[in-house]
């Protein structure tokens, strides 16, 4: 970043050897500005998407049907926004500042999962959510646990301990209500048959559409390419779908026991690209409910700040009486 | 970031934690507060949801001197040659007992 022409040629190769040790990177090591600016939008999008993962819930938790959902909905809610926070920190040590990057979540700059765009119309779509949105999220997060970069994968390490709770929330909440009458057990069906195409878009577009994803494995910022946690998300879910008694809504998947996997069809591409340009059922409305909470929260922010500056004030008059005191003394 | 923008974001504080008794304080991340007291009870809400912690510690990230950790860096060079400092440099016969 200086402005002469430095020789970046022996930093560059021991960035390239404590990755491939696989050692990780940390926040004052030099770094090519081509991973500094992937991180920081690797970081920012999974930031965002925790922050904007509490809205499809959030609408559930005045309206959750006993104190036992609503105490752990709650709990849930409270973690997404535990999530995005520690991400964000993450994101600081890159140089990124977290005012402006909520600034560009509301601008529409950087982008977030594309799955918080599909509203929850259901209670069901509380526990689909938690069993498949979250178990999807694992798959994916689980390698991250090994991110190159020191702060995301000790972010991620602790992520990931707190959403199994989350993942098993969900299913537990499906169980009990596949034990009720059959209108819950056909509210289960039906969530689970709007919200399986778009998890599997969780994974990103395939390989062949993923240009970036070689570049990234060499970083070793991204452990598997998408279509392998793909795979390993539908062989790890058909068993529990089978377990609960719904059907997956997909004609192709089939046991293939030459491959040791299931085999599946895939999700609608086009209508991915749709929702992530911003033409999905909620985009708007997300980014417009951000946009209030972060504008109608200003007083209090500033408020804090002006009271934090009183304190101070006051502190340092009290500190001049004091040392006066002390020197008539 | 205009100077309306400036003037309502918190500063940042760092976040230390001991998780247990006996343990020192470890580093777990970050946050945004107005002020030291008010990071201390975000640090709460944010990093000990689970019973991670039974003390906290928040710096102002402002306050914090680094070293590098630059490989180039001849900072940690003065402990690189002395190997007289760990015992293993010690030849010691077998036979000896206790030492």
């Amino acid at each position: 970043m200086t402005g002469a022409q430095e020789d970046t040629g022996p930093l560059e190769r021991y960035f390239d050897e404590t990755v491939a040790r696989d050692k990780r990177i940390e926040p004052r090591d030099w770094m090519p500005d081509g991973y500094r600016k992937s991180m920081i939008r690797q970081i920012a999008q999974h930031a965002h998407s925790e922050i904007i993962g509490m809205q499809p819930e959030g609408g559930w938790v005045t309206r959750a049907p006993s104190l036992r959902r609503k105490a752990i909905l709650l709990a849930k809610v409270q973690d997404e926004a535990g999530h995005g926070m520690y991400l964000y920190s993450a994101a600081e040590t890159l140089g990124a500042d977290r005012g402006d990057l909520t600034r560009r979540l509301i601008s529409g700059a950087q982008k977030y999962s594309s799955i918080f765009n599909y509203p929850a119309l259901t209670f069901a779509d509380v526990g689909i959510i938690g069993w498949l949105v979250d178990g999807a999220a694992i798959c994916n997060q689980v390698p991250l646990c090994r991110s190159s970069y020191g702060p995301y994968a000790r972010a991620m390490i602790r992520i990931c301990k707190e959403e199994s709770f989350h993942q098993r929330q969900g299913y537990e909440l499906l169980m009990t209500m596949m034990r009720g009458t059959s209108q819950q057990r056909e509210l289960v069906q039906e969530a689970t048959s709007r919200w399986w195409w778009p998890s599997l878009m969780m994974f990103g577009p395939p390989d062949a559409d993923s240009p970036n994803t070689a570049q990234s494995m060499r970083w070793r910022i991204k452990r598997h390419t998408n279509d392998d946690l793909r795979q390993r998300f539908v062989d790890m879910t058909v068993p529990q779908a089978d377990a609960l008694g719904v059907t997956l809504p997909d004609p192709r998947l089939r046991w293939n026991a030459d491959r040791g996997h299931y085999d599946f069809g895939q999700p609608d591409w086009a209508e991915f690209k749709q929702v992530i340009q911003g033409n999905g059922p909620c985009n708007a409305e997300r980014i417009e409910r951000r946009r209030a909470a972060h504008e109608n929260g200003a007083w209090v922010r500033e408020a804090a700040l002006a009271y934090a500056a009183r304190q101070d004030a006051a502190r340092q008059d009290g500190a001049k009486q004091a040392g006066g005191k002390g020197a008539a003394a | 970031m205009n100077a309306d923008q400036a003037r309502s974001d918190w500063p940042l504080f760092e976040v230390f934690l001991r998780s247990k008794r006996g343990l020192n304080h470890v580093h777990v991340g970050s946050l945004h507060a107005a002020d030291a007291r008010m990071a201390l009870h975000h640090a709460r809400d944010l990093y000990t949801r689970r019973n991670e912690g039974v003390s906290i510690w928040v710096v102002a990230a402002a306050d914090i001197t680094a070293s590098s950790p630059d490989e180039k860096d001849p900072f940690f060079a003065p402990s690189g040659d002395k190997v007289y400092r760990h015992p293993t440099f010690y030849d010691i016969p077998d036979s000896v007992p206790h030492i």
